[in-house]
């Protein structure tokens, strides 16, 4: 810009010049975009939109041309379905056990495999990694074979160490249990991405560590999960969402009946049967509203923790 | 996990203890990841177990866990039952012959020129012998019950159809990201990264009814057509890949007078093989596992359903039948699992650009 003060007629061209590149490139940049714009447009924003518009109405796909603007009445509605309260209820109880184990067992098996007594690690990292390509109908199949009370293997060894098996997926109680080991099949990205982040902590930290007499175990706690809280945070972001879109297990389990008595009847099953089975659709967008602000706002105040205890080397 | 060493002058002796401390360490991280990983696997176990065995093995709750028939000896032209019976040396495998209430004659099928021995006490309280016979048909039995190959050119014609689009809508949109200037882009770059965790729920009663409207439903392009507009976690994959990439190359083909198309395809491309073909595994897996999709759109065509729909409707069909049902888990898994094997290396650098860099 030191040129612009002494030649101002030269400034205009220069500038219009990279200006008219700048543009070209702005052009192309868009070009390349426009896929994902297209379909952010047609796929997310304006069905979200609709959706909205569509949960102030009584929409149906049998009958669409009679729909009605019924105002907050689906809104009131949602707030008096005792399922509802329910389905949020057999959410939260799942989550309170899942997420938690879902994060502790990855971060377990990382430290194993990040351990420098380990032989093999590459070939625990495949093996550990293995169940999570199993496709979910067939992990869910096995795993209800496992959990049979006769023939499924988790009693057969529980009868054996004297212990009487429960009736997991028949019980109220039990079912959650069994859900969260179910899930632990899908814990591979978790696992992976710690580890990765394991490796990434400087050495420095641990020798550092050690000449002051630090243990391994207080090493890891003070050290380890520290550095690497930016991967667990995001993994407790993803398993969050993730719960609240609870449906292949719990459906291909029971059916999609919600057995026994409502205990598997997620949230997200609950939308479902609200759209396919009562044809309700009007109903399932207000549904599906209330499901986005509650994640939404989950999320906000999990951001919001994370300042306390979520560790950035530099902030971007 | 970590052994202290402490810092004391080198002797032979100390240098000896230091490294039976190491090999003891070793020993037990390692059997401890092998205890581990037996537990975590032990439903492949169950299943692959499961899926070998006869029918009637489930009724017998005495048999053993992996696939086994009830054991016989034939003798004299006539089969006999073989039976664990305990004898003053060891447990032997005697088959029954005639049986008595307090006593009975077995024939030891090791030794049967010695002829009947009489054995002193109840034939009932002993346990049948069994020996190993893995059901093979079960395989092919399920295959055609299944019509698996049917539900197998299904699965494949969405995943790899699915896939392309991924890919080829990715790139562009990763290359846009990485390499241009756009007024806004980080702003579009955030509600890119937003998507992620808007719940699918809250899109679609509206795209439901609009694809029902057009005809859509109980047709694959729902299940397609969407892939070919790119998304969140495959963009952010490429384009952090993408910005590894030096610069100079693309700026040297531009000067050349390359358009960014074709800098796209001869430059940029060739160096991220890894990455694209890690996208296309998690697009092809992610096919592969998708259930939602499939149930809701082809709920009415049984004919196009894929994999996932198929095995789970044949589940509540012969939920009664286990060796059915693994057989069916077997077959539903182990493409997925070949070519995990295959790729793993790529896959798993994938995974950790999704997962650390974010």
């Amino acid at each position: 810009m030191a040129i612009a003060a002494h030649t101002p007629t030269l400034v205009q061209s220069v500038r219009r010049a990279p200006s008219r590149l700048a543009l070209r490139e702005a052009a192309w940049g868009l070009l390349f975009l426009s896929p994902w714009i297209i379909g952010f447009l047609a796929f997310t924003a304006l069905p979200m939109i609709a959706s909205l518009v569509l949960s102030f109405t009584d929409f149906d796909l049998v009958r669409p041309e009679e729909t009605r603007f019924i105002g907050l009445e689906n809104y009131f509605h949602l707030l008096n379905d005792s399922l509802v309260i329910e389905s949020l209820l057999v959410t939260i109880r799942f989550a309170l056990i899942a997420i938690p184990l879902g994060l502790a067992v990855p971060l377990g098996l990382a430290a194993l495999l990040n351990s420098r007594h380990l032989l093999g690690r590459d070939v625990f990292r495949t093996l550990f990694y293995l169940p999570s390509i199993v496709p979910l109908v067939a992990g869910t199949l096995i795993f209800a074979g496992v959990f049979n009370t006769q023939t499924g293997w988790i009693n057969l060894a529980l009868e054996s160490v004297g212990l009487p098996g429960p009736d997991w997926l028949n019980s109220k109680t039990w079912i959650y249990p069994a859900l969260a080991i179910i899930g632990l099949w899908g814990i591979g990205n978790a696992m992976v991405t710690m580890l990765a982040g394991m490796q990434g902590v400087p050495s420095e930290l641990y020798d550092a560590a050690r000449v002051d007499g630090a243990g391994p175990v207080r090493m890891f706690f003070n050290i380890t999960v520290p550095m690497i809280s930016p991967v667990i945070f995001y993994n407790l972001t993803l398993s969050l969402i993730g719960t609240f879109q609870y449906f292949t297990v719990a459906y291909v389990l029971k059916n999609g009946t919600g057995d026994p008595g409502n205990a598997t009847l997620f949230y997200n099953l609950y939308l479902y049967k609200v759209m396919f089975t009562y044809n309700n659709m009007g109903y399932a967008a207000a549904l599906a509203w209330l499901l986005f602000v509650i994640v939404l706002m989950l999320t906000v105040i999990l951001f919001g923790t994370a300042r306390r205890w979520v560790y950035y080397e530099a902030e971007r | 996990m970590t052994t202290t060493t402490n810092l004391l002058p080198f002797s032979a002796s100390s240098k000896y203890a230091a490294q039976l401390r190491r090999l003891i360490a070793t020993g037990t991280v390692t059997l401890l990841a092998i205890m581990l990983l037996s537990v975590y696997l032990m439903p492949m176990a169950y299943m692959v177990a499961t899926s070998l065995k006869d029918k009637a093995q489930f009724t017998e709750t005495s048999g053993p866990l992996w696939p086994a028939r009830e054991a016989t000896f034939t003798y004299q032209g006539r089969e006999y039952p073989l039976y664990k019976v305990p004898t003053e040396d060891g447990v032997k495998e005697w088959a029954l012959v005639e049986k008595g209430r307090e006593q009975s004659s077995f024939i030891d099928p090791a030794n049967p020129e010695a002829g009947l021995i009489e054995w002193q006490g109840r034939w009932r309280t002993l346990e049948r012998a069994w020996v190993f016979s893995p059901r093979w048909e079960n395989f092919s039995t399920a295959y055609r019950l299944l019509d698996f190959g049917r539900l197998l050119r299904n699965t494949l014609a969405i995943a790899l159809t699915g896939t392309i689009g991924t890919v080829l809508s990715c790139t562009l949109v990763a290359y846009g990201f990485a390499r241009f200037r756009i007024p806004g882009k980080n702003i579009i770059f955030l509600i890119l990264l937003a998507t992620i965790i808007l719940p699918p729920q809250v899109t679609l009663v509206p795209t439901y009814a609009v694809f029902a409207r057009i005809g859509w439903v109980g047709t694959w392009l729902p299940l397609i057509v969407p892939h070919f507009f790119a998304n969140a976690y495959n963009v952010f994959l490429l384009r952090q890949y993408f910005l590894t990439l030096p610069r100079e190359l693309d700026e040297a083909a531009m000067m050349d007078g390359a358009s960014p198309f074709r800098v796209l395809i001869s430059v940029i491309l060739p160096q991220a093989i890894p990455a694209l073909t890690a996208v296309s595994l998690f697009h092809f897996f992610w096919a592969w596992n998708d259930f939602f999709g499939p149930l809701i759109y082809l709920a009415a065509e049984p004919e196009l359903q894929p994999i996932s729909v198929g095995i789970q409707v044949f589940n509540f069909i012969y939920g009664r039948e286990p060796h059915m049902i693994q057989a069916t888990a077997i077959m539903a898994l182990a493409l997925p699992v070949v070519l995990f094997f295959l790729s793993q290396r790529v896959f798993m650098q994938g995974v950790v650009i999704t997962g650390v860099e974010k």
